[in-house]
């Protein structure tokens, strides 16, 4: 076996020293009738060449981006990763190392996730972040039970324009823990209806959680959203689920928002059918000793030099476990540095001028898919690279036929709500060129009769 | 000729921030060929403040140079006790960048994803083989999500036949998460102490299950590497008094093919994926956190679920009782590419082997150290082994310890945990070391208890080769620096 080192002279040997017979015997402790007593029912071991015949055999079967022509979005997006990214990140000093609890052999993570949080709160505007949740979703939740721990409050509005599987998630992590939730409807621009957030929006809310942009590409009014909430004494949560919108929107700290979180996926991260991703997740500062997770902070060593450490470790499970804030231990370290790696390389500059290319396409994209006989753009409200097209016949038969094109044509977004058959969720990134764009809107009107 | 370290050229490197130089890129995109487009400029913002502005070089430098101050499993020998930081095969990680598999949308029609899906179900299948449970979910993205899963299903299940049962028994000898994942489930925690043996007694859960106790969270092999001996018949009393029992998995490492959780009457178990199935840390993550469940329990697996039926592989989310998602798409997919590599490497009897070796090499350890080092149990060791500080001269401790040991080459093994233990010293080798390995950390365990007897302060000031001391860890909760400020 190719990974185990022991030579049948090392085991005697071995065995010697501990002063038994067999190796099964060292197993004495298990009672016999709780052993197995048959060989595990698995395939046989695979030679790597065979292994990886076997793995190219069920990669022909997947569709993916290098294959067809794709503008799927809705919180996994199709971006162009440097070269320079894979190849630090591969580093084995980086992704062979485990958390790092022995500050002294582990600065390198410590530093570069150190600088994360710092890029995380540039871009989201906040005070402080931590070393990342496990996708977007998860640390929605987190921000719910946050902002309840924080109000102690217990109702949590959820806006309808929130990405589906993260409302659900959200549901989830609250099933047992006596909390309300509400949802709040859209208005018909596909912004988070402020008319229908009033009545539900009362002194026992602890947070509003919307989306920014939302799940249909819309850009929610944050400042109007953060003023009403906190007029009521609740949080506002931001959820970004494309965040290289923050590269041109204003961050969501400027417009007043207690908690932005969202997914990291976009900077450097393959879409990898759906993970892993990396939540990001920051609050202002007198949040600090109640948000989940795990922090690396700057001190110093015995000689005054700079060093970083995991600190404010009381708020986990080590000390107080029952009343920890949050049952997180470990966190997407390696996933984190991706995303450090790829905002480093974009820096001030990159990250504008790709948000305006993601923008601009988009733009393009829709103006080209509304002028089709049948098409039409139902949210008339700001969007940023992804956007809803209402369909001339069901969406699911449309994406069908562009299929044969081999074009992924959009998300048929009756898959989250069946009142939704004819409309499509499309997404645009600098991946796509115009020639590729003319070749999809060729195909939706080839398709549409 | 001595293992301790020696000198070596270790530079300083400043924060991305403080290298930035204005004007500077490190990044290309295509020329736009679509005219411009603009947003209402209310909703636009100035310049991300702060970022910055390198060129490709500068980043590979710095993150070059930030790799050369970790130490890794490639860079040698990692004895971290219930992390189970084994070697990471390489192939796993070319797999899992197979653009077919790297590349592929999560909301891809089930229909064009048949490969991914397969793959899923495999991996699927062959973990619940290893476990002996009959239904799985892969949707948990790390051990203690893994967790909070099978927990919320415990409690979904308690539910459905009227509820009622709001408090959950933990040993002492339990992984911290698990206390606060019973807590995030709305449970009430009840501590169990372990026995004077290192494990549990059927007659102490017996004494603390009634109608009100949900079940008992019990991690096997335990914490001291110990097999929870009476486990059946714990499982039993549970049962009897309408309760269920949750299996943490962290451990799993020293039972495959030797013994399965599900045929001893668990009810629900998470494996940590990354941990047992070879997926390397990453200094924090991402792994996975598979949860297997028994018949009872599969109505409330999240959705959706990897399905095969005679038109292919389906993802089916119409499961009424569902507890819902933990997060969002399918799941770190990643993470399953990888450990299904390394299942089909391995095949059941190379898994086998791999437990058996896992358990030989801690025992090892066991018979190389424990005339020096005090052992706090007599039991029999699976595939880790606990010793503590108390027979450490010179008024050294396990962190001192620990930090001498950086000196010699080794990553230091787990300290003070379990809590159980005092001054604990948590040793887990894995199968992937080799006899010569474990003989020369044992040499340094030796000679550093030498050191204490003998010259202590070289334990106190260590660890002297790092690129820094021992650092201040009290000044940086009291003022937390989270973030460069210029």
């Amino acid at each position: 076996m190719r990974y185990l080192p022991h030579t049948d002279d090392d085991i005697r040997q071995m065995l010697e020293a501990i002063g038994v017979s067999s190796v099964d015997e060292l197993f004495s402790a298990i009672p016999a009738a709780d052993r197995l007593q048959r060989p595990l029912d698995l395939p046989p071991a695979l030679s790597e060449p065979d292994l990886l015949r076997e793995l190219d055999r069920l990669a022909e079967l997947n569709t993916s981006s290098t294959r067809a022509l794709s503008f799927l979005g809705g919180g996994a997006y199709n971006h162009f990763i440097p070269a320079a990214v894979d190849h630090l990140i591969s580093r084995s000093e980086f992704y062979t190392a485990y958390t790092p609890y022995q500050p002294e052999i582990s600065q390198g993570t410590l530093q570069a996730i150190f600088e994360y949080q710092t890029l995380i709160c540039q871009l989201t505007g906040m005070d402080v972040a931590n070393a990342s949740m496990y996708d977007g979703a998860s640390a929605t939740a987190e921000a719910a039970l946050m902002a309840v721990r924080a109000t102690r409050r217990s109702k949590l509005l959820l806006s309808a324009g929130l990405h589906p599987e993260y409302r659900q998630t959200v549901s989830s992590y609250c099933r047992y823990l006596g909390l309300e939730l509400v949802e709040v409807t859209l208005a018909a621009d596909g912004r988070t209806d402020l008319a229908a957030l009033s009545p539900v929006l009362d002194t026992t809310v602890a947070a509003v959680i919307v989306g920014y942009p939302n799940f249909y590409g819309v850009i929610e009014p944050l400042a109007d959203l953060a003023d009403k909430a906190h007029a009521c004494g609740a949080m506002l949560v931001s959820a970004t689920a494309e965040p290289v919108s923050l590269g041109l929107l204003k961050s969501p700290g400027e417009l007043g928002v207690d908690i932005a979180v969202g997914e990291g996926q976009s900077f450097g991260l393959p879409v990898a059918y759906g993970g892993p991703g990396v939540g990001f997740f920051a609050a202002r500062k007198k949040a600090v000793r109640s948000m989940p997770g795990r922090l690396i902070g700057e001190t110093l060593d015995k000689n005054g030099e700079r060093g970083f450490v995991l600190t404010l470790a009381t708020r986990e499970q080590h000390i107080r476990r029952e009343k920890a804030t949050s049952n997180i231990c470990s966190n997407q370290g390696l996933c984190a540095l991706m995303v450090a790696i790829y905002l480093a390389l974009l820096g001030k500059q990159g990250i504008r001028e790709l948000a305006e290319q993601n923008l601009a396409k988009a733009e393009y994209a829709k103006r080209q898919i509304a002028s089709l006989p049948g098409f039409s753009l139902p949210h008339q409200a700001p969007t940023f690279n992804e956007f809803v097209v209402a369909t001339p016949r069901p969406a699911a038969e449309l994406l069908r036929t562009l299929e044969a094109d081999n074009i992924l044509g959009g998300i048929d977004l009756a898959r989250f709500d069946a009142a939704d058959a004819n409309r499509l969720l499309v997404c645009v990134t600098e991946q796509n060129s115009r020639d590729d764009i003319d070749r999809l809107v060729a195909a939706l009107k080839g398709g549409a009769a | 000729m001595s293992r301790l370290g020696t000198r070596g050229l270790v530079l300083n490197e400043k924060l991305l921030f403080e290298l930035s130089d204005s004007g500077r890129k490190g990044y290309s995109l295509p020329a736009s060929d679509v005219p411009p487009a603009q947003l209402d400029a209310e909703l636009v913002r100035d310049a991300v403040e702060g970022f910055p502005e390198l060129s490709e070089v500068d980043v590979v430098r710095h993150f070059t140079r930030l790799s050369t101050w970790n130490y890794g499993v490639d860079s040698g020998f990692y004895p971290l006790g219930s992390c189970t930081m084994k070697y990471n095969p390489k192939v796993n990680e070319v797999a899992c960048r197979r653009p077919g598999m790297a590349n592929l949308h999560p909301y891809t029609p089930d229909h064009l994803a048949q490969g991914a899906l397969a793959l899923m179900y495999e991996l699927q299948e062959g973990l619940k083989e290893i476990s002996g449970f009959p239904a799985l979910t892969l949707q948990p993205a790390a051990g203690a999500h893994g967790e909070l899963t099978g927990m919320l299903m415990v409690r979904a299940w308690h539910e459905s036949r009227g509820g009622g049962r709001t408090r959950v028994l933990i040993p002492d000898t339990a992984h911290g998460t698990n206390p606060a994942t019973a807590a995030l489930c709305g449970f009430e925690v009840i501590p169990l102490a372990s026995g004077p043996d290192g494990v549990l007694n059927v007659e102490d859960v017996r004494a603390k299950m009634d109608d009100s106790v949900a079940g008992l969270m019990v991690t096997n092999p335990n914490t001291l590497g110990l097999f929870e001996s009476q486990i059946r018949e714990i499982c039993d009393v549970v049962h009897e008094k309408g309760g269920l029992v949750y299996c943490d998995g962290a451990n799993l490492n020293a039972l495959m093919g030797i013994a399965r959780p599900g045929d001893l009457g668990m009810d629900v178990m998470h494996f940590n994926m990354h941990k047992t199935f070879s997926t390397p840390h990453g200094g924090g993550g991402p792994g996975a956190g598979a949860v297997g469940v028994c018949q009872a329990l599969e109505p409330f697996l999240p959705a959706p679920l990897v399905v095969k039926t005679e038109e292919g592989f389906r993802l089916d989310d119409d499961r009424p009782q569902s507890i819902g998602r933990l997060r969002a798409f399918n799941g770190n997919f990643g993470v399953m590419v990888r450990a299904w590599a390394y299942l089909r490497s391995l095949g059941g009897e190379g898994l086998k082997r791999s437990s058996e070796l896992a358990v030989l090499n801690a025992n090892y350890i066991r018979a190389r150290l424990e005339k020096v080092f005090h052992l706090p149990y007599s039991q029999r060791s699976l595939h880790e082994v606990v010793f503590t500080d108390k027979n450490l001269g010179g008024d050294c401790h396990t962190l001192d310890l620990a930090k001498r040991l950086i000196d010699y080459g080794y990553h230091p093994p787990t300290i003070y945990f379990p809590l159980v233990v005092h001054g604990a010293i948590m040793i887990e080798p894995t199968e992937t070391e080799s006899k010569q390995v474990l003989d020369e950390f044992c040499d340094a365990m030796l000679a550093i208890a030498r050191e204490a007897e003998e010259n202590p302060e070289l334990l106190h000031e260590a660890p002297r080769c790092t690129k820094i001391g021992r650092l201040d860890e009290t000044r940086a909760a009291r003022q937390p620096r989270l973030c460069w400020q210029a």
